[in-house]
């Protein structure tokens, strides 16, 4: 099963709704709910991220028999610093942003502590993909 | 309820569930990075997300601090998801530290090293 949502970069009160789909339908599936969990918080780290810097994206969801495989791709600025993005804390997060209760910098830190393989891809100018493999019946972090 | 002398704005039907931490916090993330356990999410930030992390999280209760309250669209939110909306005129700190005094020890966060 497949699941695609059209991430908005204009209405941030909008982000984590596709988030929030997902959970629901891995929860209509029956999966373990601390995979459930992860999936939806790994999701959602990237959804907001997708806001905040590039602008939107596109995010896709595929459910297999054992895992999740989470794509979310923009066409924003791409990551400069990827080692620096990973860290717990940093944050290039606009003010704005941390007023609406994100820019914590623990966006990607996030997404690996949930996921059980989580790649980047971004380079300058060309956007940035992140792929995230949550495997199923390995409950909470 | 009495505690924080609340308000309660969503959840008349589920008040009678029970927790054992709390969690203070007004960045989302730091929401998602530690808490653990099932909690009751302290805030000042009023806005979807916060429903949202919540919803995420499995977290049932969340306690609007420093007099805010939440607008029609985020009741209707949290009624959706089965959720208890609460606002207090206290500030985070002595939100929290009235729970703590009350009993409320636990923080529900995983380890931090």
């Amino acid at each position: 099963m497949k699941l695609r949502f059209e991430v908005s970069g204009e209405d941030f009160s909008l982000a984590g709704r596709a988030s929030t789909e997902l959970k629901r339908a891995l929860g209509r599936l029956g999966i373990d709910p601390g995979a459930v969990r992860r999936a939806a918080v790994a999701m959602y780290e990237a959804e907001i991220n997708m806001v905040i810097h590039a602008g939107g994206g596109v995010a896709e969801a595929e459910i297999l028999p054992d895992r999740v495989v989470l794509v979310l791709a923009d066409r924003g600025p791409g990551i400069p610093n990827l080692e620096l993005a990973m860290r717990e804390g940093w944050s290039t997060a606009a003010d704005r942003f941390r007023e609406l209760g994100f820019g914590a910098g623990m966006g990607l830190p996030n997404m690996k502590r949930n996921a059980d393989e989580l790649r980047v891809e971004s380079s300058p100018g060309s956007g940035t993909t992140v792929t995230m493999t949550i495997l199923l019946g390995k409950g909470a972090p | 309820m009495e505690i924080l002398e609340a308000r309660l704005y969503a959840g008349q039907d589920t008040l009678d569930l029970e927790v054992n931490a709390a969690c203070g916090a007004d960045l989302m993330s730091d929401v998602m990075a530690f808490v653990k356990e099932k909690v009751v999410l302290l805030t000042g930030l009023v806005n979807p997300q916060a429903i949202r992390t919540a919803d995420l999280m499995d977290i049932k209760v969340i306690v609007f601090v420093r007099g805010k309250s939440p607008t029609e669209d985020l009741v209707a939110m949290a009624e959706e998801n089965g959720m208890v909306l609460l606002g207090t005129k206290y500030s985070m700190f002595l939100a929290c530290g009235r729970l703590y005094e009350a009993g409320l020890r636990g923080g529900g966060v995983r380890e931090i090293d």
